[in-house]
């Protein structure tokens, strides 16, 4: 269990340190940099060296890498280009958002999101499941920005109970978010509870069907008895993976929400940041994303792992 | 006691609809009545709605059937008109079940001591606090080792035999008057099946349980039943005393069934039984059977029998029961083709030795490994031109495993693979020549995971000769029709898909494609033990036949002893991974042998109610084999002390080539 542990966590290091190579390699590609950004048209001739010899840009890139790295893994990923603010306590502030936006949306969609698969599998081709499985599908190819603008008209522009867009700044503290963040976490809600509703459902459906329910059945089991105790346990494990990437997707930013209802998250940041070409931010937020990636399905991994005694006990035994 | 039967089924027709809205029925005007006490097999081959009648008894349908018409009752009540919580109050209580598939019967997320504390919580009217003792009392009864330590595993880490231990403790804890028994013992080897049906028969003695046994397996029913009903098709063709059934059954169906067993102490290829049953509601006006039967004339095929009284006291369904005495002498049981092993060297098999285990580097980095025994060692076997070799052992023996490394698809980890010509053959598939490719060919045990469900067959037979042959449009078709003719299936096979074609059917295509490739050795691995007996008499069939015709080695792997018996000139037995014994056939399964051949043989149930098994030996599942001495040191009833822990036995050899890898001296083994 232990050394399964070790080695998960070992591969997990090796991805962000390969994802860090790959970022800083791909940035060193590009044309120009920090300081051809920063001059613009008087980046030439004598002032661009001296920029470049103040930013340190002159040595060679192995050695910019392990200083950015060694930076990196302190929590330090310097300075944004204009020189002065630090990018650590800027991703700081739009971290702290979008967790706020992703457990808005997370704290209602999963339970939501179980609650309706378990209801469509075990009532399958009913009045049901035909209802929460079409409207699913419905809430799956709405695009976000259709979905967010039929929001704003109605709860916002029709009935006025929710601001249409987030006029909060960035590094407020996370109360003065509320109400502002509701309908951004609607929108989101709806997307993710389509994807988790119908993985439990086709889950539920085929643990329902297996040999082990249809004994309990026959040993006399309370129906709702066998839902919760016998069927159910298994048939939530494959979720466990699909909430992971979704929660690994909210961390991530979710960039058309964000931009539709003002935002200020990961994502907007992202955006901004390509759009001034500021490369130390671009490199900063894909090391998060990819961390962030790397970490929660792995915590997801080691969850199905505790929760499946196939899997538990196999790795005990081997030790 | 009174004397109202405990099951009693009348008239039960139970169906399904199809495509075009017609009711097709699965069972048809079935009745069964069961005293108190008693015991009753039904036997049948696949489709033939044995299990839907068992269940049926419990009230319960699988999904899509319905009842049609007729009375299920159990002690005096119709189970179709009772409540929910009625049914839930019976159902493990006093009917219980016992699952054909035990470990995929308990629920895997609950460790056992909860699923039967669950048991005796809803069934019995015992306190909370007495539920765990009980409980551990229970498995102690069913003659599981360590009670306490079983309840807190999960089903997966029991062996199946300990799982259908657990399932019939399960049954137990709501003091049933009756069980109903569904292929219990079907996939557990000789003697793990011999020890649980041991453990039913003390069982329905000591507390009067009636019990319904469903299994296609004649030798079970013997075991274990007093009185058999046969299904065909969804009906009752005949219902008897067990003695009357099995050794003059008095319908063809079962006639041909009986004949279709190969038996132990019969080495010839037993009689398979042509053309299969009709799909539900496919027959026609007459008798179910009449397509396949010897006896049929116009009235069997223009009008339905009904049931019967005959003089002896049985019910058959069938118009010439009085005639099936001339039935007999038709059948005559066919000697396999047999050939001498003096023979050229097929194939020789040095040292091989295979391990499982792989060493990664983590397990270098952490754990400073120690490689646990070869999985599979020190196998030496040659086997000649056109001889076929059978390999038998219980599962986990390493029986697959020696061919899969001989089919290339396993890396021995030491030890040689050498085909007619002294050429050792390259370890991996990739590694060998298309020609050393083709003379080896594979038949697996299930031909619905070989054979690609979305190829036709004509596709699946292309691959092979297109490989080898170079064969393309006319040729490749007339090449096609032709395998399928030598596996006796017409030409119009060639555009279906393997999903409608039956289990037998299928697995002759596989018995083609290996053939396709005209190889010189054929390992056959298990592949009749997925299909019913009647199939697989026919199968077996089939083999003989190519052999005749092609001069082909086989290597037979099966655990079923009578099925590699009925094929095999030398036989191989493997324990652990290790051979134990190996010579011919008549001489492996004659009197002198090693003490685990012995115990398999004793094992063995024949579709006779005065032949019993001799149990001799636990059936104990070990995990790995021991480091030194004997393999089989820990379940030998005869071992002689510590001799067979510490030393490796040496090989002895007895006559005609017949070699015993044991400690004990051959004269004495002989004596046992």
């Amino acid at each position: 269990m232990i050394e399964m542990l070790l080695r998960r966590l070992v591969l997990g290091f090796v991805t962000v340190w390969l994802v860090s190579v790959i970022i800083f390699a791909g940035v060193e590609l590009l044309p120009g940099d920090a300081c051809t950004a920063v001059l613009e048209r008087d980046a030439q001739g004598k002032v661009l060296e001296t920029c470049r010899e103040e930013l340190g840009l002159n040595r060679p890139a192995i050695q910019r890498y392990f200083s950015w790295a060694a930076g990196a893994i302190q929590g330090d990923f310097g300075v944004s280009v204009d020189g002065i603010t630090s990018i650590s306590s800027q991703v700081g502030l739009r971290v702290k958002n979008s967790m706020l936006l992703a457990a808005g949306a997370l704290s209602v969609g999963v339970p939501l999101s179980i609650f309706l698969g378990v209801i469509a599998g075990l009532w399958r081709d009913r009045f049901v499941d035909i209802v929460v499985s079409t409207t699913a599908i419905f809430a799956m190819t709405i695009p976000e920005f259709v979905s967010a603008t039929i929001l704003v008209l109605i709860f916002s522009i029709g009935l006025g109970w929710l601001p249409a867009v987030v006029l909060t700044p960035a590094d407020a503290p996370a109360l003065e978010f509320f109400p502002e963040f509701v309908p951004a976490s609607i929108v989101l809600t709806l997307v993710m509870v389509a994807h988790i509703m119908r993985m439990v459902r086709s889950s539920v459906i085929e643990v329902m069907a297996g040999d082990y329910v249809q004994m309990a059945t026959l040993k006399g089991v309370p129906y709702w008895r066998i839902v919760f105790r016998h069927a159910l346990p298994s048939a939530l494990l494959p979720a466990i993976n699909v909430v992971a990437l979704t929660v690994a997707w909210l961390l991530g930013g979710v960039v058309v929400v964000e931009v539709v209802f003002n935002y200020p998250g990961l994502g907007r940041m992202a955006i901004d940041a390509i759009s001034d070409r500021d490369l130390p931010v671009i490199q900063a937020l894909v090391m998060l994303v990819a961390a962030v990636y790397v970490g929660v399905n792995l915590l997801a991994d080691l969850m199905t792992m505790f929760l499946n005694p196939r899997l538990r006990t196999l790795h005990m035994r081997s030790k | 006691m009174s004397d109202t039967p405990i099951i009693d089924i009348q008239n039960l027709s139970v169906g399904f609809t199809g495509r075009a809205g017609t009711t097709l029925p699965v069972l048809r005007d079935v009745s069964l009545s069961l005293k108190r006490g008693e015991c009753v097999g039904i036997v049948g081959e696949s489709g033939s709605g044995k299990s839907t009648l068992a269940l049926a008894a419990m009230g319960f349908l699988k999904g899509g059937l319905r009842k049609l018409e007729g009375r299920v009752c159990f002690d005096g009540e119709d189970m179709f008109a009772r409540t929910r919580t009625e049914l839930e109050t019976i159902r493990g209580g006093k009917l219980g079940l016992i699952p054909q598939n035990s470990g995929q019967a308990l629920t895997p997320t609950l460790r056992i001591g909860a699923q039967l504390i669950e048991a005796l919580r809803l069934h019995c009217d015992l306190p909370d606090a007495e539920h765990e003792p009980r409980a551990i009392d229970l498995l102690g009864q069913v003659r599981l080792p360590d009670p306490e330590v079983i309840m807190r595993r999960f089903p997966h880490e029991l062996s199946g035999g300990q799982q259908q231990r657990v399932a019939v403790a399960m049954a137990l804890a709501g003091e049933p008057e009756a069980l109903l028994l569904d292929e219990p013992t079907t996939g557990l080897d000789v003697t793990t099946q011999a020890h649980i049906l041991e453990l039913l028969r003390d069982l329905a003695s000591e507390r009067q349980v009636a019990m319904v046994f469903v299994s296609h397996d004649l030798g079970v029913i013997a075991r274990t039943c007093s009185r058999v009903l046969v299904m065909y098709a969804g009906e009752v063709v005949l219902e008897g005393p067990s003695r009357e059934v099995l050794r003059k059954p008095l319908h063809p169906y079962p006639h041909g069934l009986i004949a279709s067993i190969p038996r132990l102490k019969d080495p010839c290829l037993p009689v398979a039984l042509d053309g299969r049953p009709p799909s539900p509601g496919g027959g026609g006006p007459g008798c179910a059977f009449a397509n396949r039967c010897a006896l049929a004339d116009d009235q069997c095929r223009t009008t339905a029998p009904s049931l019967v009284k005959t003089a002896c006291g049985s019910l058959v369904r069938c118009f010439h029961h009085d005639q099936i005495g001339t039935l007999s002498n038709t059948i005559s049981r066919r000697e396999p083709a047999h050939h001498d092993s003096s023979g050229d060297d097929a194939l020789l098999l040095h040292e091989l030795a295979i391990s499982y285990h792989r060493s990664g580097l983590f397990d270098r980095l952490f754990s400073g490994s120690e490689s646990p025994p070869n999985t599979v060692d020190e196998i030496t076997l040659s086997i000649a031109q056109g001889e076929t070799l059978g390999l038998v052992g219980e599962s986990g023996s390493g029986k697959s495993t020696i061919l899969k490394a001989i089919a290339g698809l396993l890396k021995p980890a030491t030890g040689q693979i050498k085909v007619a010509g002294g050429t050792p053959l390259p370890a991996n598939v990739e590694g060998r020549r298309p020609e050393q490719l083709r003379r080896i060919q594979m038949i697996f045990q299930n031909p619905d995971e070989s054979l690609n469900p979305r190829q036709t067959i004509a596709e699946i037979l292309a691959q092979p000769l297109r490989l080898y042959y170079g064969l393309e449009g006319q040729a490749l078709f007339d090449r096609s029709v032709e395998l399928l003719d030598t596996v006796r299936l017409s030409a119009h096979y060639m555009d279906r898909l393997p999903s409608q074609l039956s289990g037998g059917e299928k697995q002759r295509v596989a018995v083609a494609r290996a053939f396709a490739a005209e190889p010189e050795i054929v390992l056959c691995d298990e592949i009749t033990s997925a299909l019913d007996v009647s199939v697989q008499a026919a199968v077996l069939e089939l083999l003989d036949d190519l052999k005749r015709n092609n001069d082909t080695t086989y290597i037979f792997v099966s655990h079923d002893l009578a099925v590699v018996r009925a094929l095999s000139d030398r036989v191989a037995v493997l324990y652990q991974g290790r051979l134990c014994e190996f010579g011919p056939a008549e001489n492996v399964y004659g009197s002198t042998s090693h003490p685990y051949t012995e115990v398999l043989l004793n094992a063995v149930l024949e579709p006779d109610p005065d032949e019993a098994p001799t149990l001799t030996a636990e059936d104990v599942v070990e995990l790995s084999p021991p480091a030194r001495g004997c393999p089989f040191q820990r379940r030998c009833p005869c071992k002689i002390g510590s001799q067979c822990d510490n030393d490796t036995p040496p090989w002895q050899e007895a006559e005609g080539g017949h070699m015993i890898r044991c400690h004990i001296p051959l004269s004495e083994l002989d004596q046992k």
